[in-house]
């Protein structure tokens, strides 16, 4: 039972990931063996079928070679006009993406997937424009040829014999919502080919007759159609998994690709990500650095990167490992991975000394637990990397270490001269000894054995006895050359070995040590000019880049900081923003900039972008990059702080302004009602008086009365102008019928409309409204106040309301003179009356009340004249999302 | 009327007020007691037993609220609640703490002496504890659980009822609408009023003749409800 039962968080992510996906929009793939099989006719085909459906279909791009019957299937289509990228001396025509994304049809139709777009376009590739077109929620349709697709490049090179260099990664073909094959049988193919039905570029033309043979043809057509057989059982697991037909117990033995630079190291990367992808588990590449990096040369280097990076195209987590020998580093990354299985390339090394161990081998000894799948790899080149930790030092810095032996060898010979016959033979032999370990320690294991063999000689010709001749006389002489050599040679192994771990470690910690400083610095900081300021030193010290840091403002405008040393590409850093994607050099959009951008990152929203210049050198590696994303997320975070920090301040300020008014104001409102309060009620006891006042002065009672709560209704009015046009209303609002509202509000004026017939009329269909019941209130009743004081008593007053698609309107009509013209939006104004001199009470506050009310309340008033006479006001309110849970299924369980 | 002598304690600060309010209460008969702060009010309730207390909200000793939570360990008698136009919270907060009624200031000696005789009188009625309760044409039989209008049976949904039987019980007093929902859904709902209201509007439309200007169930805006028998 349990086993059946999905698991919740499993279930909320795929619902997640359906969401996702239902805005992004779909791409549909037209796969196929080799050219000339038919795909563009068959995508056209498909998009003819939605445009009679009605679809709004665009063609991006569409390759018909000048065929006839193609081009007949894409008339019909709307065209997107191309972009004409001037390019050299040329200019040349490139798809338009800005275009598209602001035509935003519904499906577009961009054939080539694999193609490589112009240089100056905003992404290196076709798949990406497309990627961004599905970000915009717009269909795609596409075409793919086998030999595109980048896992099986190296494959179908290997079959055909021609590299294509256009490709497209797997992730992008594996996640297409769907995948038609487009079939051709060869023999036809061929058949087509000599027709000439087939197009082929100018420079293909020669190949072709290679390409186009039958079983090149068969084996592309096996190879398309089982890539497809594969993508079809992905879906097939997937849908078991969701559907939960039967339990399946997904194996995670991940794989750890041990990568070098070249083609081995692509071979490896390519194999890898094939196997990863068919055991469905997540991969590893790593490069072992063994210190020789800093003498290696810049190509080297690069190449290393350059693979890495294809990894990371692949689906691989990348990392640069720095240590002095291969095989345990490995295994320790594969520990803490739980990385089960590591992919290695077959023995690099023809012939090894018998106490070395290939990598292979020590690993096997090290973890016997890891699996080993070792690759095939091509011979003719030579190993790009010295994987087994030989230090490969540059010629002059190994001839300076070969120069410095001779010379230590020599001065330790003379010294000794004079020595010979005060000391014995054998302590001559552990000064030469000491000189050995000298060299390896200062030079490496090189110069140490060269010293080793120097020193042995120079040993044996001036003293060993025969002197002056490499003839010995004693055999046990031959036992302390031997010693001298293994000494030199492990003393040599272990220095260097330790001076990598020393480099690294002293890397390692100058890196940690700048970043905690950074962070240190940081957490001082009060303005986001600070923590630029701080960043842009930090990569300076740390890389010597030169960088730029862009914080957004309130508006989300990207300010550049002051003391940027960079010139950023506002193009590239507005796109990194909104993406939230590191863009620029290495990446994958706009690749052709100069500055690499990372968007700074914190944890409620993006805060700016850090743009660093990384020169000519091009690649960063994994490591360096993770120090600047480390780098890049601190400044956020620091720059997040200081916007809250603001935040907090500025509302302290806030609250404090705020209470300080509405004391003011409520002290002011009580003494000025008590005293009203007290005249309306002594006024009232005043009639109850023995004996019962007189006609007279029962008059002047009245008319003191009435003055008090005339006063009383002024200062109400002048104190709640106050407090609304302060901001110091808070809405009380909650979810109500606006029957409940008009009710009280008749009920309120119940007094000034007691000789009028009112009729109400309100819709049985109106939702339930956000308001604040009390200041709703108080509109109505300066509304319905406003029409008893200006119409002739006995006039009817008629409400009504009805609903609309967003509003609900409710109309509030008399029948007196109606409003003055030309006035009917002044009466809003404060201190604004209909007439002027008149003699009906007020000072006009009640209307501009009612609409700062409104305006709280996000709705209208405004008032007009009906034709047939009467004013009419006209109050909309916005009608939300009400709650649709009436508490029935509430009621606990009980009987009424 | 003198026959109906009450006893009223007057707790305010302002004596210009509370000399009116004396006069008003006493020119109808009644017996007043003044307090100008809260712990002069307590006291006086303690010793002189009124049956009636006049409360300002606003007094300079202490929160009225706390008086009416105090004087409700130990006594049912009703609570006036007297408060400034703009404070609807504080009025709420009396409310649920146990008061009766509010006036807001200003207010004329007959509104006040309307409300007094009417928390007298439902004092009364409470106590008379009738089975049978009639306003308009509408005639509520407690033991049989029927509702009648004009002599026809009424349909009521049991949320309905409940919320009828509850505002009837205490006729002329301001129930807000946390008291409600604390009686029929229970203290687990206090804040979705919206259920109150949405019910209230259906119950008005089978009680009341002319829903939107209601003559028994009566809202007061951003508060509650008053029901009130025959007018």
């Amino acid at each position: 039972m349990d086993i059946e039962r999905p698991d919740p968080d499993k279930l909320l992510s795929q619902v997640q990931a359906d969401e996702a996906r239902a805005k992004r929009g779909k791409l549909k793939i037209f796969f196929g063996a080799s050219a000339g099989v038919g795909k563009t006719y068959a995508m056209l085909g498909d998009a003819r079928q939605q445009v009679l459906r009605g679809t709004d279909v665009v063609t991006g791009v569409v390759e018909t070679h000048g065929r006839m019957e193609t081009e007949a299937m894409a008339d019909g289509i709307e065209r997107l006009p191309l972009r004409e990228i001037p390019y050299r001396d040329r200019v040349l025509k490139e798809f338009d993406l800005d275009a598209a994304l602001a035509r935003k049809p519904a499906v577009i139709l961009m054939d080539e997937l694999a193609h490589s777009n112009v240089a100056g376009s905003r992404h290196p590739k076709r798949w990406q424009d497309v990627e961004e077109l599905l970000d915009a929620g717009i269909d795609v349709y596409s075409t793919v040829n086998v030999q595109h697709l980048e896992s099986l490049n190296d494959i179908v090179s290997g079959i055909t014999g021609i590299r294509v260099w256009e490709t497209v990664p797997d992730r992008v073909f594996d996640d297409a919502d769907e995948v038609v094959v487009v079939d051709f049988p060869p023999d036809e193919l061929i058949e087509r080919l000599r027709q000439g039905k087939v197009y082929l570029p100018e420079q293909a033309r020669l190949a072709s007759k290679n390409f186009f043979r039958k079983g090149n043809l068969l084996a592309l057509r096996e190879l398309s159609l089982r890539r497809t057989a594969n993508r079809v059982d992905d879906e097939m697991q997937a849908y078991r998994k969701r559907s939960s037909t039967a339990p399946v117990w997904p194996t995670r033995e991940s794989l750890l690709a041990c990568v070098e630079g070249g083609e081995r190291g692509e071979k490896i990367v390519r194999s890898c990500a094939r196997l990863a992808a068919q055991f469905d588990v997540p991969w590893h590449a790593v490069h072992v650095d063994t210190g020789a990096s800093a003498v290696r040369s810049e190509r080297q280097h690069q190449e290393i990167l350059r693979v890495l990076k294809l990894a990371q195209d692949l689906g691989a987590t990348t990392a640069t490992l720095s240590a002095p020998a291969v095989a345990p580093a490995l295994v320790r990354y594969a520990r803490e991975h739980n990385l089960s299985r590591l992919v290695m390339g077959r023995s690099h090394r023809h012939w090894h000394w018998p106490w070395q161990k290939a990598i292979g081998e020590s690993i096997e000894s090290e973890a016997s637990d890891l699996d080993i799948l070792r690759v095939a790899l091509p011979s003719h080149e030579k190993a790009g990397n010295d994987a087994t930790g030989t230090p490969q030092v540059p010629a002059r810095l190994r001839w300076k270490g070969y120069a410095a032996a001779t010379a230590i060898c020599g001065v330790v010979t003379i010294a000794a001269t004079p020595l010979l016959g005060l000391i014995d033979l054998t302590n001559i032999v552990m000064l030469f000894l000491l000189a050995v370990v000298g060299v390896a320690l200062v030079f490496g294991r090189g110069p140490a054995v060269f010293a080793a063999f120097i020193g042995v000689g120079l040993f044996d010709f001036f003293f060993v006895p025969p002197r002056f001749t490499f003839a010995v006389s004693d055999v046990q002489y031959v036992l302390t050359f031997a010693v001298m050599l293994v000494v030199a040679l492990v003393v040599g192994q272990l220095t260097a070995g330790l001076r990598v771990q020393v480099d690294a470690v002293t890397e390692r910690e100058r890196r940690v040590r700048g970043l905690y400083e950074m962070s240190r610095e940081l957490s001082a900081t009060l303005m986001p000019e600070q923590v630029a300021e701080i960043g842009l030193r930090f990569v300076a010290a740390e890389f010597g880049f030169k960088s730029a840091v862009l914080v957004a403002d309130e508006q989300d405008h990207l300010q550049t900081m002051p003391g940027a040393t960079a010139e950023v590409d506002t193009g590239v850093a507005q796109w990194a923003f909104e993406r939230g994607v590191a863009a620029g050099q290495g990446t994958d959009t706009l690749p052709a900039s100069k500055c690499l951008v990372l968007p700074l990152k914190a944890t409620m929203r993006l805060r700016g972008v850090l743009a660093v210049e990384p020169g000519g050198k091009g690649l960063l590696d994994p490591e360096q990059r993770r120090v600047l994303d480390t780098c890049a997320s601190l400044m956020a975070i620091s720059i997040e702080r200081i916007h809250y920090f603001d935040i907090a301040q500025k509302t302290t300020v806030q609250m404090e302004s705020e209470r300080l008014r509405n004391s003011l104001l409520s002290a002011i409102s009580h003494d000025l009602r008590t005293p009203l309060a007290s005249l309306v009620g002594l006024a009232d006891t005043l009639q109850m008086t023995h004996p019962a006042p007189t006609g007279q002065q029962l008059e002047v009672i009245e008319s003191m009365r009435n003055s008090a709560t005339r006063m009383n209704a002024l200062v109400n009015n002048l104190l709640d102008m106050a407090r609304l046009e302060s901001g110091a209303v808070q809405l009380n609002q909650q979810w109500q019928p606006l029957e409940e509202v008009v009710g009280s509000a008749l009920g309120a004026c119940t007094h000034a409309l007691e000789r009028r017939p009112i009729t109400v009329n309100l819709s049985p269909d109106l939702p339930l409204l956000h308001i604040d019941a009390g200041l709703l209130e108080r509109v109505l009743v300066n509304v319905l106040e406003n029409a008893s004081k200006y119409t002739p008593e006995g006039t009817p007053i008629e409400i009504r309301a009805h609903a609309e698609s967003d509003n609900v309107v409710v109309f509030i009509d008399d029948h007196g003179p109606g409003l003055p013209r030309g006035r009917e939006e002044a009466i809003f104004e404060k201190f604004e009356r209909g007439r002027r001199e008149s003699a009906t009470p007020g000072v006009g506050l009640g209307l501009a009340i009612s609409r700062a009310i409104m305006q709280a309340h996000g709705g209208t008033i405004r008032g007009e004249t009906r034709k047939e006479g009467g004013a009419r006001f006209i109050i909309t309110l916005p009608r939300g999302k009400p709650p649709t849970d009436d508490g029935t299924d509430e009621l606990p369980d009980r009987q009424p | 009327m003198s026959a109906n002598k009450t006893r009223v304690l007057i707790i305010e600060d302002e004596a210009d007020i509370r000399r009116f309010v004396r006069m008003a209460l006493e020119s109808e008969g009644h017996e007043a007691y003044e307090a100008d702060t809260l712990k002069r009010g307590l006291i006086e309730a303690g010793t002189r037993r009124p049956e009636l207390v006049i409360l300002d909200l606003g007094l300079p000793d202490g929160d009225g609220v706390d008086f009416i939570r105090e004087l409700r360990a130990w006594s049912a008698m009703p609570v006036i609640v007297l408060s400034a136009r703009s404070s609807e919270n504080d009025k709420i907060a009396a409310l649920d703490a146990g008061a009766d009624d509010y006036l807001v200031k200003p207010f004329g000696a007959g509104e006040l002496l309307a409300r007094v005789r009417a928390q007298v009188r439902r004092h009364a009625y409470t106590e008379s504890g009738t089975p049978l309760v009639k306003f308009g044409d509408i005639r509520i039989d407690l033991t049989l659980r029927l509702v009648e209008r004009g002599g026809q049976p009424l349909h009521l949904t049991p949320i309905e009822y409940r919320l009828l039987t509850c505002l009837t019980s205490q006729p002329n007093r301001v129930i807000t609408h946390r008291q409600l929902l604390q009686a029929v859904w229970g203290p687990g709902h206090t804040e979705d009023t919206h259920y109150v209201r949405v019910h209230m509007a259906n119950l008005r439309k089978k009680i009341e003749h002319d829903p939107s200007m209601p003559k028994h169930i009566l809202t007061e805006s951003g508060i509650g409800y008053r029901f009130v028998l025959d007018t």
